[in-house]
């Protein structure tokens, strides 16, 4: 791990305190994330751990309430959802939402050249786009009949999240935030999903994994583990702590927390 | 606080991009309506006798009529006395001869609205009848499309050169006695376009009228008729706009349809009269009758409508499937932003056997604007086997507007299938939410869902004009983002 401390901080959150509707949801939350890094998230339900991800998208139902949040040394909070997007900020959604008659390609291919022309670089045409996305629907073992669909329209929920990740791996982001992405998969899908998810894996990109269960990491494998509970990090380790938290469930580190 | 709340009403603000007025000199008769002017305007257009008699039988009808109220809208009393029924530019009044002839104020005016009356010009494929307050000013490709045997000319000229066909057809669809405004327009009607296609004729390009009020306190009321000969195909669509005004003007058309056996009308409409500022003041009263008659076995009715305009719309594109085995078709787009009001929809008459209609709408509120769906699907005893297929579909895009749908079912023939689906739901911030953070931009993400909610209706128009409602979609739901 000492290696990767020289590379670039992605992600630095500072004791961030938000609320919905006039109730708690983080209290003093700390996490920084390098380049290069995957970190899993960890947390019983009604942690907070699905605010942070969307908050950090830039989700207007909540109010941040105190602290700050430097992306690439940019003040994140001041930045509209769609510039952090275009800044290489993916969020990977718990329940991806259908668009009905908006085409999948078409989404995605307007995505990606909202990316580029940030980036500076040319737009792609449809020609290009099209094998491109095809390399990456090989990958996540998608058929064609996807490029023809309406955005997650009719799909099952496995499919929904498959969508998530190879729109991930076409817009190659610089930190992606993966929501649940495990959730409502079988053990077949997981691992194309995680496999996925892997191809990702490179030294100037960061991944952050929401998760409640330990069986995904089992496939992509964190460097760093944190749980979340009310509101905050209260501990933080590495891929050993997810084990111990299968284990022993999550009542022990509040206690431990508590007591300190 | 950083994270902005995407406000969606801020999204859906409204520029009209064709407001302004062209400047030109014109011959206005004095507001008012009464048997004088009817003649006078009978007169201006030299039209034979049958036709002023026609006229005045309408006046007399309709002076026993009274307006509409049934519709889910509101406006004030319309004074009918206010209205100039006789609007023309001056150089134009003893009608156009050919486009060099056109005073060039009005090229210029068409060209503005991307409308090009040049031969030349981006709508090769199109034949455009450009209509001017009260007076058509030009009609594009009249001669190739002679060759084709196809008349497409300015109503007034059709009362000169073809009038057997004229008063073979005129109201046999429309009755001159159909509704209040329908009477009103026979009384009063000034210009309009008129489309016959001859026997096994496929019209060899798209026809097109554009429509454009441009004269203060007058009102427009042309009229339309379209015939399709034995196993003719047509298609045809109309265009309009007016400019910014703060008071309200009226528009009462009527457009009738008669497609013979085996014959194939396509009529599409992208409506973009002026609806009015955010306030709900000014814009057009579009109070228009269309309706087509399927008279021959085998024969074909199809509408089309993207509604974006007018402050409020009145309007039932209509199918009577008198022939066995017509088809009769209706799909709409319609969007009330800000103040707009919309009582639209369609009427499917079946009265011949084994007779079909479609019917697709999609209805867009947004601001404070009020959209009503209004169909009737009828089936005489007549109609064995009759099948109707009805999908009603609204987006609401703000809390204060509003959606509501009225289908009506009359069905007496045991043998008929109707069929009726209805949905209603708010575009969603989830939605919204999900194309932001994918990188687009506020107003890109608005035109990618609202263009998906509306994809079955833009596929059925023209391809040249696909790409023109998209935008004009667009623009009618364009706000200052950020």
């Amino acid at each position: 791990m000492t290696d990767t401390n020289q590379s670039e901080l992605l992600l630095e959150i500072k004791d961030l305190a938000a609320e919905v509707q006039g109730r708690k949801v983080l209290d003093g939350l700390n996490l920084e994330v390098r380049a290069g890094e995957v970190h899993a998230i960890m947390g019983p339900n009604g942690a907070g751990k699905s605010t942070l991800a969307q908050l950090l998208a830039g989700r207007s139902t909540y109010k941040v309430t105190r602290g700050e949040v430097r992306y690439r040394g940019a003040d994140l909070l001041s930045l509209a959802p769609e510039e952090r997007a275009r800044r290489g900020l993916f969020l990977g959604f718990q329940y991806p939402v259908e668009i009905p008659g908006v085409n999948n390609v078409y989404l995605l291919k307007a995505a990606l050249n909202a990316r580029r022309r940030e980036q500076g670089l040319p737009e792609v045409d449809a020609f290009e786009f099209l094998g491109l996305v095809r390399d990456k629907m090989r990958l996540m073992q998608m058929d064609d009949s996807f490029l023809s669909r309406g955005v997650n329209e009719g799909f099952s929920g496995g499919e929904k999240k498959r969508n998530e990740i190879l729109q991930m791996t076409v817009l190659e982001p610089t930190l992606a935030i993966l929501d649940e992405t495990d959730s409502g998969l079988d053990i077949d899908a997981l691992k194309v999903v995680a496999n996925g998810v892997n191809s990702l894996k490179r030294a100037d990109r960061a991944i952050v994994l929401v998760t409640h269960y330990q069986r995904l990491l089992e496939h992509i494998i964190p460097d760093r583990v944190h749980v979340l509970a009310a509101g905050r990090i209260l501990k933080s380790g590495d891929k050993s702590l997810a084990l111990e938290l299968e284990r022993r469930g999550y009542d022990w580190v509040r206690h431990e927390a508590s007591a300190a | 606080m950083a994270t902005k709340p995407q406000d969606l009403d801020s999204l859906v603000g409204q520029q009209y991009r064709h407001g302004f007025v062209t400047d030109i000199d014109s011959d206005t008769v004095p507001p008012g309506l009464n048997e004088d002017v009817i003649r006078l305007i009978s007169r201006k257009k030299g039209e034979p006798e049958f036709l002023l008699n026609w006229r005045l039988v309408a006046y007399r009808h309709w002076l026993t009529m009274r307006e509409p109220h049934w519709a889910h809208v509101r406006y004030a009393p319309i004074d009918y006395q206010a209205i100039s029924y006789y609007s023309a530019p001056k150089a134009n009044t003893d009608g156009p001869k050919s486009l060099a002839d056109v005073d060039p104020k009005l090229l210029a005016t068409y060209e503005k609205l991307g409308v090009p009356l040049h031969e030349r010009a981006r709508l090769a494929g199109v034949a455009v009848d450009a209509v001017f307050d009260s007076v058509s000013v030009a009609t594009t490709f009249k001669e190739r499309l002679g060759e084709a045997g196809v008349i497409f000319c300015p109503f007034s000229d059709a009362v000169r050169e073809h009038p057997a066909l004229l008063e073979q057809y005129l109201g046999s669809v429309v009755p001159t006695t159909d509704n209040f405004y329908a009477a009103l327009n026979s009384a009063v009607f000034t210009d309009g376009s008129f489309v016959y296609i001859p026997k096994g004729v496929r019209c060899p390009m798209e026809l097109s009228t554009y429509f454009r009020i441009n004269a203060a306190k007058t009102g427009q009321f042309e009229r339309t008729l379209i015939i399709a000969d034995e196993g003719s195909h047509v298609s045809y669509l109309e265009g309009c706009s007016a400019p910014m005004r703060d008071e309200n003007q009226l528009h009462a058309a009527v457009v009738e349809l008669i497609a013979l056996r085996d014959a194939n009308i396509k009529y599409s409409t992208v409506q973009n009269w002026y609806p009015g500022d955010e306030n709900g003041v000014g814009g057009i009263f579009n109070f228009v009758t269309k309706r087509g008659e399927c008279r021959g076995a085998n024969s074909r009715i199809s509408w089309t409508q993207v509604e974006t305009g007018s402050a409020i719309t009145w309007k039932y594109p209509s199918c009577v499937l008198t022939g066995e085995n017509s088809v009769g078709e209706f799909y709409s787009v319609a969007v009330a932003n800000n103040y707009q009001q919309a009582d639209t929809g369609t009427k499917m008459i079946h009265i011949g056997r084994n007779t079909k209609s479609t019917i697709v709408s999609k209805g867009i509120s947004a601001g404070h604007a009020q959209n009503s769906y209004r169909g009737l699907v009828k089936v005489l005893p007549s109609a064995e086997g009759a099948r109707n297929y009805t999908q009603c579909d609204s987006l609401l895009m703000s809390e204060h507007c509003g959606a509501h749908t009225f289908p009506y079912v009359e069905v007496k023939n045991p043998t008929a299938t109707v069929e009726h689906e209805a949905t209603t739901s708010r575009i969603g911030e989830d939605q919204l939410f999900y194309c932001l953070q994918r990188g687009l931009s506020q107003e890109d993400a608005v035109n990618m869902i609202v263009s998906g909610f509306c994809k079955t209706v833009f596929k059925e128009l023209p391809m040249e004009f696909a790409v023109e409602a998209q935008n004009l979609l667009a623009v009618s739901l364009e706000g200052a983002v950020g």
